[in-house]
């Protein structure tokens, strides 16, 4: 039997926790481009895209997402393709950021006067410019600490990727407690991590939220 | 394509399925009553006038906003029995679930009764009502309606989040679908259905919420 000490289960820890933030970074980039085009369709002037857009947010908001990994690790492969947990990882959170960053900054477009859009046409700019220079600058500027928060929130679900394989912090605390037998040290030190890696960005959030409470 | 789908299991997996459902429903009743309970102490005491209990409340909220359910739900069942607390994996669930959901709607409950006008609180008081009366009476009912949409979501998400309890084994609809797809090897058709059932039980659940609560707060309590 392999001695622990408990700096070697800290180090063990920290380099797992590694995987933990690569997926959130990797999650959050792709959440967000796939996000902009569900946005894109939300506001679109076409109704069934917005309904269509309407129900995508809907399935991933209204189903759990181990559920929805479970069905991505278990289901692709019926489709012809080979899938590793980690793949399943970042399609599962990616589409699942997605709905959410998508009905945030839904939130934000919706909140800006229609003046705003007035104005862009007035400019005699088309739908994309309108958006790319007008609207979305300031939807974003005004979502920034829900999508903060939303970040939080992403990192703390990458937990949930542990159950389908992916080693990150979770997965590899489970190994350690079992080579250990210390379940109250490991998963204090693994609650730890998650705290150092989640309270500064919590702090931030409510800092933007202030700041945007003081301009109205 | 080379695979066909496979619902054949399904008759006989509906029995497994509406007790996994019915326990989660179960759950996630105990959690919310439980869960609201707490918050208005949890969010009265954090804007009481001692120091501590408002920084002791601070601490337990930012604790769990901050780390996933999950770590928190194995410290809870794994954790615990070093100090000789050993628990039934139901009342872990329960317990992890009861603290988790407590510290997000301390925070919301909290909004609702800053979003209460301070006049609400004096005219009660001109009449004469002692202080827990213009709370129960006055001030409570008319946060809990405010916050109503906001507790609703937070309900919900819990419901789903409630899925990870299957992994300290509680018999929950997470964990009847693992059973399940183990017997039938027919995982990907056993999580679909699995998945339908809850986006069902969301669905009712806000439907349910609204339909009933909003109208129970403001006319129940007050």
């Amino acid at each position: 039997m392999i001695e622990f000490t408990f700096w070697d289960i800290l180090r063990n820890l920290l380099l797992a926790a590694r995987w933990t933030v690569l997926l959130s970074i990797v999650a959050f980039a792709g959440g967000a481009i796939a996000g902009l085009t569900i946005l894109l369709l939300r506001i679109s002037k076409r109704r069934w895209l917005r309904r269509a857009a309407e129900y995508y947010i809907g399935l991933f908001q209204g189903t759990p997402l181990l559920m929805q990994l479970f069905l991505l690790f278990f289901g692709l492969p019926l489709l012809g393709f080979r899938i590793e947990a980690w793949t399943a990882a970042v399609v599962g959170l990616t589409l699942c950021a997605s709905a959410y960053l998508a009905e945030i900054w839904r939130g934000g477009v919706q909140a800006l006067p229609s003046g705003q859009w007035d104005a862009g046409s007035s400019l005699g700019l088309h739908y994309i410019a309108q958006l790319r220079l007008i609207i979305l600058p300031q939807a974003f500027a005004i979502t920034r600490a829900p999508t903060v928060g939303f970040l939080v929130q992403l990192i703390k679900s990458t937990a949930l990727t542990s159950i389908i394989g992916f080693e990150e912090l979770v997965r590899t605390s489970n190994a350690i407690n079992n080579a250990t037998f210390e379940p109250f040290t490991v998963y204090g030190l693994v609650a730890l991590i998650y705290f150092v890696l989640c309270y500064p960005l919590t702090r931030y959030t409510k800092i933007l939220e202030l700041r945007t409470a003081r301009q109205h | 394509m080379g695979y066909a789908l496979d619902f054949g299991w399904l008759n006989g997996a509906i029995g497994m399925i509406a007790s996994g459902a019915a326990m989660t429903i179960f759950l996630i009743a105990v959690t919310t009553v439980a869960g609201v309970i707490l918050s208005i102490f949890g969010a009265a005491a954090k804007r009481s006038r001692y120091p501590i209990l408002r920084k002791a409340i601070g601490a337990y909220v930012e604790l769990i906003r901050n780390t996933p359910f999950l770590v928190q739900l194995f410290f809870i069942f794994f954790g615990l029995p070093r100090f000789g607390i050993r628990l039934d994996p139901v009342i872990a669930a329960m317990l992890a679930m009861t603290l988790n959901m407590t510290a997000y709607t301390t925070e919301i409950v909290g909004a609702g009764l800053d979003a209460v006008p301070k006049g609400q609180r004096e005219a009660a008081a001109a009449l004469g009502l002692p202080a827990w009366l213009v709370f129960i009476k006055i001030v409570l009912p008319q946060a809990l309606k405010v916050i109503f949409p906001a507790l609703t979501s937070q309900i919900i998400i819990m419901m789903l989040e409630s899925s990870v309890v299957s992994q300290i084994a509680v018999r929950e609809l997470t964990y009847e679908a693992d059973m399940l797809q183990a017997r039938t090897f027919r995982a990907f058709e056993t999580y679909f259905v699995v998945t339908i059932v809850y986006l069902g039980m969301s669905i009712g659940l806000r439907r349910l919420l609204f339909a009933t609560g909003r109208r129970a707060i403001a006319g129940g309590m007050a």
